[in-house]
Order: C-alpha cells, then sequence, then structure tokens
C-alpha cells in the first residue's frame, strides 16, 4: 500500500467571490511522480500554490476544506509558512535566477535559512548542481551572473536551488513550457532519478509530458478533479469522457 | 484638398526638425556651462579653494564655503534618504494601495512642487525661530532633507516598483520572509534607482540657495557644531552678486559648484554601472 503524504479533503480555493478549486478530493504517494494536466485556467497552478502556501500573496484569497501534509493541515494556524516552504521546493514556468551569480542562487535559501560558513555552503551548491546535472557545464564559472546561463540551464539552475533547501517535496509548475526539446529531456531525465529521494508533484500543460514522467496523473477542468488515476490508465481508459477529450486534443 | 508630401522627405523633415531641437537643448546646456567656467575658472586656483574669504568675499578664498556645503548637503542626504527610502519600501511592500497611501502619494507629489523659498519659509518659522535652533546647519539641513524627500520617495517607490514581482515569489518560495525579501531581493536590484533618486536629492541640496539662505544663515566662518551659522556656495555666489561684492569671485564660486556637480554625476554613474553590470 502506497503512503499518502499529502491528502486534500473537500478542499475549495476562492479569490475573492471566484472559486478557483472547488471541493478537491485527492491524494498523493510518498516517492511518486503525481502529474496534474488540464487547460490554462483550470486550477493546476492554484493547487500547487495552495500547498506551499504562495496564494497567500494575494489579499482576497481564501480557502475551505482541508489541505494536509502527513497529516497537519497546511492552513492550521500556528503553521510556519517560512518551513512549510522550505519542504516544498517549487520551480516556476520560466526560469526565474536571481540578478546574482550562479553560486549565490543556488546559496540563497541556505543563507536565508541562516548558513554563513562558506565551507559547508560550497560543498552545498556543488552538491546541488551535481544532481541537476550542471556541475560539468558551470563548475569554472560559478561566479559569473545566472543570468547569463541559458533557458534550459536557468530551469536546472532553480531545480538545484530548491534542492538545496533539503525538501521532501518538488513542485514544478510548467518547467518546460519555454524550453528546447533537449533542455525538456534533461529535466525529465532529472525527475525521474529524483523520485527515489522525493515526491514530486509536476504540473504540465503538456500531456504527453505527463504521460512520459508521471506515476499517477489528474486531470483537472474548471477547478475540479474531473479523474486521478493511474498514468497509464488515465492515457488509455479513462473513465470520464471530458478527461479523454483533452488529452486526445478535442479541446484545451 | 489634402495636401500630398512623399514620405521621404516627410521623414526627412522631421529627423532634420528633431535633431534641430536637440542640437538646441544641447547647446543652451554647453552654453550655459561653458559662460560660467570661462568667467569663473580664472579666479579658481588653490588659494582660492583653500582659504577663507576675506573682507565679506571680496578677497581670500571659499574654504568656508565649500565646507558649508558639504556638511549641509551631507545632513539632508543623511536624513532624507532613510527616511525616504523607508516611506518607499513602506508604501510598495507593507501596505495595499488604499486611500491612504494614495492621499500620501498625492501629498508628497505636491511636496516635491513647492518652490523651494517656501520650503525656506517654513524652516525659518519651525526650525529657526519655532524651535529655537537659529541659523544653523541643523535648521538647513532639515530644511533641505524635506525638500528633497518627495523626490527620493517618489524615485525609489519607481525603483522598487520595477523589480519583477517574480523575483519576489521566488524568495518567498525558498522561505524567506517580508524582510528577508525586502533586504535581500529587492533593494540590491532597486538600488540604482534609488541612488539615481538620492544624486537627485544631492544635486539639488548642493545648488540652493532660496531655502537655506533663511535656515542656515550666511555666516563666512568654517562652521564649528550643527547649531552653527554657515553659508553654502550657492548662497555665496548669490551675496557676492546681489550685493556688487566681487563678480570674478561669484563666478569663481559657481565654477567650483559646476564642477562638483559634473563631477559627483560622473562618479555615482559610473560607480553604478559598474555595480549594475556585474550581474545584470
Amino acid at each position: 500500500m502506497d503512503k499518502t503524504v499529502i491528502r486534500a479533503k473537500d478542499f475549495s480555493h476562492f479569490f475573492g467571490a471566484v472559486p478557483v478549486l472547488k471541493n478537491i478530493n485527492m491524494e498523493i504517494f510518498q516517492n511518486e511522480i503525481f502529474g496534474i494536466i488540464g487547460p490554462a485556467g483550470s486550477g493546476k497552478s492554484t493547487f500547487l500554490r495552495a500547498l506551499n502556501r504562495l496564494n497567500d500573496l494575494i489579499p482576497s484569497s481564501r480557502t475551505e476544506g482541508t489541505l494536509e501534509i502527513r497529516g497537519q493541515d497546511v492552513y492550521a494556524p500556528g503553521i510556519s509558512v517560512v518551513e512549510l516552504r522550505r519542504r516544498l521546493g517549487m520551480v516556476f514556468a520560466t526560469p526565474v535566477p536571481l540578478p546574482r551569480s550562479i553560486f549565490e542562487n543556488i546559496a540563497f535559501g541556505a543563507r536565508l535559512a541562516g548558513e554563513k560558513s562558506r565551507g559547508r555552503l560550497a560543498e552545498l551548491v556543488a552538491d546541488c548542481l551535481k544532481k541537476t546535472a550542471l556541475w560539468e557545464e558551470v563548475m569554472d564559472r560559478l561566479e559569473t551572473s545566472a543570468l547569463k546561463l541559458s533557458g534550459g540551464q536557468q530551469q536546472r539552475l532553480c531545480l538545484a536551488r530548491i534542492l538545496a533547501l533539503k525538501p521532501e517535496f518538488i513542485m514544478l509548475d510548467e518547467p518546460t513550457s519555454g524550453l528546447d526539446p533537449i533542455s525538456t529531456m534533461k529535466i525529465e531525465e532529472t525527475l525521474r532519478k529524483f523520485r527515489a529521494e522525493y515526491t514530486i508533484i509536476l504540473v504540465t500543460n503538456n500531456t504527453k509530458q505527463a504521460a512520459r514522467v508521471a506515476d499517477r496523473t489528474a486531470f483537472f477542468l474548471n477547478g475540479e478533479l474531473i479523474e486521478v488515476d493511474r498514468t497509464d490508465k488515465i492515457f488509455s481508459a479513462p473513465s470520464d469522457s471530458r478527461t479523454n477529450d483533452y488529452i486526445s486534443g478535442k479541446f484545451g | 484638398m489634402r495636401l500630398h508630401i512623399d514620405p521621404k522627405i516627410e521623414q526627412r523633415f522631421f529627423r532634420a526638425l528633431l535633431w534641430l531641437l536637440t542640437g538646441v537643448t544641447v547647446f543652451i546646456l554647453f552654453f550655459i556651462i561653458f559662460y560660467v567656467l570661462k568667467r569663473g575658472l580664472p579666479a579658481v586656483s588653490l588659494q582660492f579653494l583653500t582659504k577663507n574669504p576675506v573682507e565679506m568675499g571680496k578677497a581670500g578664498g571659499i574654504f568656508s564655503t565649500i565646507v558649508g556645503t558639504v556638511a549641509l548637503t551631507l545632513l539632508a542626504i543623511l536624513i532624507a534618504a532613510p527616511l525616504g527610502v523607508g516611506s518607499a519600501i513602506y508604501l510598495t511592500e507593507y501596505t495595499r494601495e488604499n486611500w491612504a497611501t494614495r492621499v500620501i502619494r498625492f501629498g508628497s507629489e505636491c511636496l516635491a512642487g513647492i518652490p523651494s523659498i517656501i520650503f525656506g519659509l517654513f524652516g525659518f518659522i519651525l526650525f529657526v525661530t519655532k524651535l529655537g535652533l537659529g541659523w544653523s546647519l541643523l535648521s538647513g539641513g532639515l530644511t533641505l532633507a524635506f525638500m528633497i524627500l518627495p523626490t527620493i520617495i517618489r524615485t525609489s517607490e519607481e525603483a522598487i516598483l520595477s523589480v519583477p514581482y517574480s523575483y519576489r515569489e521566488v524568495s518567498f518560495s525558498l522561505g524567506g520572509t517580508k524582510w528577508q525579501t525586502v533586504t535581500r531581493v529587492v533593494l540590491p536590484s532597486a538600488l540604482p534607482g534609488i541612488a539615481t533618486g538620492v544624486i537627485l536629492g544631492v544635486g539639488r541640496s548642493i545648488g540652493e540657495t532660496a531655502a537655506v539662505i533663511f535656515t542656515a544663515g550666511s555666516s563666512l566662518h568654517i562652521p564649528n557644531s550643527l547649531f552653527s551659522s554657515s553659508r553654502t556656495m550657492s548662497v555665496h555666489f548669490y551675496i557676492l552678486a546681489r550685493e556688487g561684492i566681487s563678480m570674478s569671485n561669484a563666478y569663481g564660486t559657481a565654477a567650483v559648484l559646476i564642477i562638483a556637480i559634473l563631477a559627483i554625476n560622473v562618479v555615482a554613474y559610473t560607480l553604478m554601472n559598474r555595480f549594475m553590470r556585474k550581474y545584470c
């Protein structure tokens, strides 16, 4: 039996009066790659941002129901949001390197947490760059600006940057939407390797990507969870006709 | 009937017109600088820069007025920069847009448009007489600080707002607190813009006459405390020229003032460029 690490129970999310997620009931298991597909505006990104409470930055945001990580409600009073965000590393659709050196980008999270030892930081940076297969490419120019890297390298840098947080979860919000096929392939390979260590939630607007890497896939539509199942099942015999329509390209 | 003009000729005509307009602007600017330097530089010498004025400025140098200008400008910036940048951070990062922020913004914009002599009068009434600070560096510095505050708030605000929202998101998502996000991500990226505002403030302070003459006075002694009255270069120039004491020394003072402002701008922008080129 797979171990549930994230559980949404009747979870709804509103911006003002507008429901963006409606009564989501869903479980995510330890060490799986969990894909979320759905057309634009279906609430996929909102779900990720609800998990690490990045939606809190939007003034009118409000939730109902519960969203639990290892049995603990993310929206319970007294939860440390800083702590929570460190557990759920997030990669955004467009790579956002900070205007600093490659080294400082990776070390950023650790520095926020108060790490000052240059030696430990150097070790951490090297380790994270190796895990994302970026080390060979940048080892001799760690002090140059991260903005000078190519798009694919920047996205792997962002991935390395969250590894430095030592997170339990890796959340990716359409991470390859702006990348070429080879860079995309490298990211996907890295994700497959990561499955042993992390639980991965991959939001993608590319259904084929979900088919390639996800163990299980959820289909969101207009803020509702239409169905969630093993990826091969979703793509071969979906139980809802809307899922079938979406993955066969009839809309979306 | 509509007059038909060949687009090529039209293109050429407007290119020439715009070139001319730019040319006139540049010419006026250079003419002023050239004229002041031509009349002023003969009076400038090492003696002029390092000796105090003698006989109300008829003879001697302008050393005490240089000290006065530097002290006053420094004081104004030291007061206005933290206040201004702090307000800008609060307005952009810590509050949401509401009627209060709009009132503050409107107020500071109005302040920016008030003639400096009104600030002088205000400073005179509040600091010099009411608070009993007298004609002093402190009165002058506070008045100048109030005068340049709106500029610093405005430019800082704009600089902070131009930092991409995604940088903030990244910082938060990596476990940054609001304060860490502001100090480690937003401010470093906004620094060039903030510095521009501060430099504008320095420029205005150095050149300011009306606000200073009422508040810092016009003593020719080297100021030795925050409470001493002091004369700045621009006030010195004004008095020398106005009272016909010495036109050549007046222009000498003006030349030094212009060179100082040019130098500050060049140095500041060079430093900023170097800073920018490192990572951006």
